[in-house]
């Protein structure tokens, strides 16, 4: 019964979207005040019909009814709680689910917070929304029905996937949907914008917020999924330019280089077009990703089984969409022209190559994603593109985007002083220079990547100094900054510092493949490891073997690493849990391979160097987003177009 | 200068640039594509000598070996009509059994045996590696049409 009102509550978000879609954007275009008013209520009655159809989804999940197929591919009796309400978005039809509840929830925000914008604005960016909404819900419904019955119905179910059966894949989806879905909010604020007409500072303060928050959320999404990667894999790995991360990491590019062309078009009504066409690209982008890991197209980590209905029906969608919105663009893009000049080197021209280099390199990531399905499809052999190419094309891409962030900041709107600036600059270039001959050579090996990293980090860190002491320099306290100026710095400077733990972890990591029997010992990194011997335990739904390894450093202190085996009792499948010892300027990773004889095993040991700075760079980053969403200037800039 | 030749210089310095970048970039992309063969292509010769490829297909049942220090891995990987031994030294993922797909990817030896330095496997119980599985699919119409 529950599965069938879910269903249901999904035909009538699906009808409440058309309405959603249709009446606002008419009433926007004819001026119907009554259509207009529409759009507010349609999109909250959306969203309470989607929540209740994922709620009922929930519940088959919590209740284990087995009779609805989705419940029954992908949970089981003895899964736990926790790990039974995640599988709800574990599946395809699941997550799409999820991707259209989060949609739905944009929705309603903007409905919610949008009552200063004019009434034609936002009936359209709502009508937009729900333009995508209805996309996704005939998705759902026609081709990945969560609610399909299974009969007769199967005794228990098949698992979920134990790769997914961890804290970091708690988040991770939902994190990352909310930075997908969350660029439909840029996507429909540019969009209403190029049917109005109205491309002026006043659209780009409205889309900037919305904007950063998905960036934000993205950006947490991203870090979740390489922690989880790195400690549920077993490879020691934390990024592997895999396709599907491939899929996740171009719209945060695209989203990062939108974030900057708003500044100069909300500061200085430059680059119009450009943030028009960034904030389409961004959201076909995370249209895209979907498209890219559901299809089963990629041999990745994500690929799920799939059928070709559903990647004929996403692309037919993907082609409406981006088809749509740029013909669209091409329409009105030539009415649009800035008007602000700007001298050769000043802050514009700044981001201008932030932008320009930002694009480039997200070019070459979907080059590098894209070419093999390519010659694929033309059957022109199989092909992969592995790291190599990605780490070739991408490192030396970022190198002057880095180089600029120290600058860009501290550099005045339309024209600034070249000679001035590099006076200012002389003594963080000096220490930067130190720095990079300094670190690599004190850690024992010189590096020349590692060098660079370490001179721009530092190079970065003074940019930021500098910036914080320009704005304190007519007085004034720290925390009476603008919460936007503390955002930027704070993400500028997460950069430096996961610039550190990517150089150092890529420069100095070591690792080892070793046989150990108990009482064995080896070495790595000037730690000793010993083998103590494994024990069985049983778990919820699994069994596993948990090894005992204890490490001894150089120093003498000694702590104890528990690397598991596991065996999921539905399925049979194997699943390796790390043994991780975190710290601040190494891990210590411990993982299980096979049992060759009773009690012999083949262990993988690594060691990775300032790996933890990574993930407290990507959290400090999101801190700086939300710093930078919350900026008074944004609500108090909607009350005074309110009070207009 | 003219405000013209100043405008001239700054787009000749930009296509340079963007230039350069296609350049690299290419290049970078020519020298690091990996190709994929099936098994049947490779005993066929037509797998390159001098750089690294992927092969794919199905673990052959009962030839994985393992050597005395444990880490030194043989197994055969079929498409069903042709089996390539592999040497991969290290520790497999979890999925890598006998029966299942699996992709590896390193070099040929003149030897004709496969040297890996990655070794794939599927990553849950319905989903094998695109490439294994076309493999197989290839090698199976091969031999539907031998028969007719």
């Amino acid at each position: 019964m529950i599965p069938e009102l879910g269903h249901f509550a999904l035909i009538l978000a699906l009808l409440l979207a058309l309405v959603q879609s249709t009446l606002p954007l008419i009433g926007a275009q004819t001026g119907n005040a009554r259509f207009l008013a529409v759009a507010r209520p349609a999109a909250r009655a959306q969203f309470l019909f989607v929540c209740l159809a994922y709620a009922c989804l929930v519940t088959a999940f919590l209740q284990n009814d087995f009779s609805v197929r989705n419940v029954a591919m992908n949970s089981f009796s003895q899964l736990p709680a926790v790990y039974r309400f995640t599988a709800s978005w574990g599946s395809h039809e699941g997550s799409m689910l999820l991707w259209t509840l989060i949609l739905a929830f944009w929705t309603m925000a903007v409905s919610v917070l949008s009552r200063r914008l004019p009434e034609d604005m936002a009936a359209r960016v709502i009508g937009i929304m729900g333009l995508v909404s209805v996309g996704f819900l005939a998705f759902l419904i026609f081709t990945s029905n969560p609610f399909d019955r299974l009969l007769p119905a199967p005794m228990d179910g098949r698992d979920l996937n134990p790769l997914l059966q961890d804290p970091g894949m708690v988040l991770h989806p939902p994190m990352l949907y909310m930075g997908y879905v969350g660029f439909s909010g840029a996507f429909a604020f540019a969009i209403a914008a190029l049917l109005s007409g109205k491309l002026d500072a006043a659209w780009a303060r409205w889309s900037r917020p919305w904007t950063v928050v998905a960036w934000t959320f993205l950006t947490m999404g991203i870090a979740l999924g390489s922690w989880w990667a790195y400690i549920e894999l077993g490879w020691g790995g934390w990024w592997f330019w895999d396709p599907t991360e491939n899929a996740s990491f171009m719209p945060w590019l695209a989203g990062t280089a939108l974030i900057h062309s708003l500044a100069v078009t909300e500061k200085r009504g430059a680059f119009k077009s450009w943030t028009v066409l960034l904030a389409i690209t961004a959201f076909s982008l995370s249209l895209r990703g979907p498209f890219l890991v559901r299809s089963g197209v990629l041999s990745s980590v994500h690929a799920f089984a799939t059928d070709p209905a559903r990647g004929a029906f996403i692309l037919g969608f993907l082609v409406v969409v981006i088809g749509g919105s740029l013909l669209l663009y091409a329409l009105r893009a030539p009415t649009m022209l800035g008007s602000a000049r700007f001298s050769a080197f000043s802050r514009e021209s700044l981001l201008l190559v932030n932008n320009v280099v930002l694009v480039s390199a997200l070019g070459s990531v979907l080059l590098g994603t894209l070419y093999p399905l390519f010659l694929d499809a033309l059957g022109m052999g199989k092909i992969s593109v592995g790291a190599p190419y990605f780490n070739a094309v991408f490192v030396p891409l970022m190198v002057p985007v880095l180089f600029l962030m120290a600058v860009g900041p501290l550099t005045r709107w339309k024209g600034a002083s070249l000679p001035d600036m590099a006076v200012r600059l002389r003594l963080a270039f000096a220490v930067a220079v130190v720095a990079a001959v300094a670190v690599p050579l004190a850690a024992g090996e010189f590096k020349p990547w590692v060098s660079l990293g370490v001179g721009l980090a530092v190079w970065i860190v003074f940019g930021v100094a500098l910036g914080f002491a320009d704005r304190l320099k007519h007085g004034g306290t720290l925390f009476a900054l603008p919460r936007g100026f503390w955002g930027m710095q704070l993400a500028h400077l997460s950069m430096a510092i996961g610039i550190v733990g990517i150089a150092l972890v890529s420069g100095y990591e070591s690792e080892r493949n070793v046989k150990m029997a108990v009482g064995d010992t080896a070495q790595l990194a000037g730690y000793t490891f010993t083998f103590k011997g494994a024990e069985a335990y049983e778990g919820p739904n699994f069994h596993a073997a948990r090894g005992h390894l204890v490490v001894t450093s150089k120093g003498g202190s000694e702590f104890v690493l528990r690397p598991e085996k596991r065996l999921y009792n539905a399925g049979g499948m194997p699943m390796t849990e790390a043994g991780i010892n975190y710290g601040v300027l190494r891990d210590i990773y411990v993982a299980m391979g096979e049992e060759i004889e009773p009690q012999v095993w083949t262990i993988r040991l690594f060691y990775k160097p300032f790996i933890d700075w990574l993930w407290f760079a990507a959290g400090l980053m999101a801190l700086g987003g939300a710093l930078a969403a919350s900026d008074r200037r944004y609500r108090i800039a909607l009350k005074d177009k309110g009070a207009a | 200068m003219k405000p013209r030749h100043k405008k001239l210089l700054a787009i000749t310095v930009v296509v340079a640039v963007l230039g350069i970048v296609v350049m690299l970039v290419l290049n970078a992309f020519r020298s690091n594509l990996v190709f994929f063969f099936s098994p049947t292509e490779v005993t066929e010769g037509k797998a390159p000598k001098d750089r690294a490829f992927r092969v794919g297909g199905l673990v052959e049942m009962g030839s994985i070996q393992r050597s005395t220090d444990g880490l030194t891995l043989t197994f055969k990987v079929t498409d069903t009509a042709h089996s390539i031994p592999v040497t991969y030294q290290g520790v497999v993922p979890d999925l890598f059994k006998e029966g299942k797909g699996a992709v590896a990817e390193g070099r040929l030896g003149t030897d004709g045996r496969f040297t890996a330095t990655t070794v794939l496997a599927k990553h849950d119980e319905n989903y094998m590696p695109p490439e294994a599985a076309s493999a197989i699919e290839q090698a199976q119409k091969a031999k539907a049409t031998l028969k007719e």
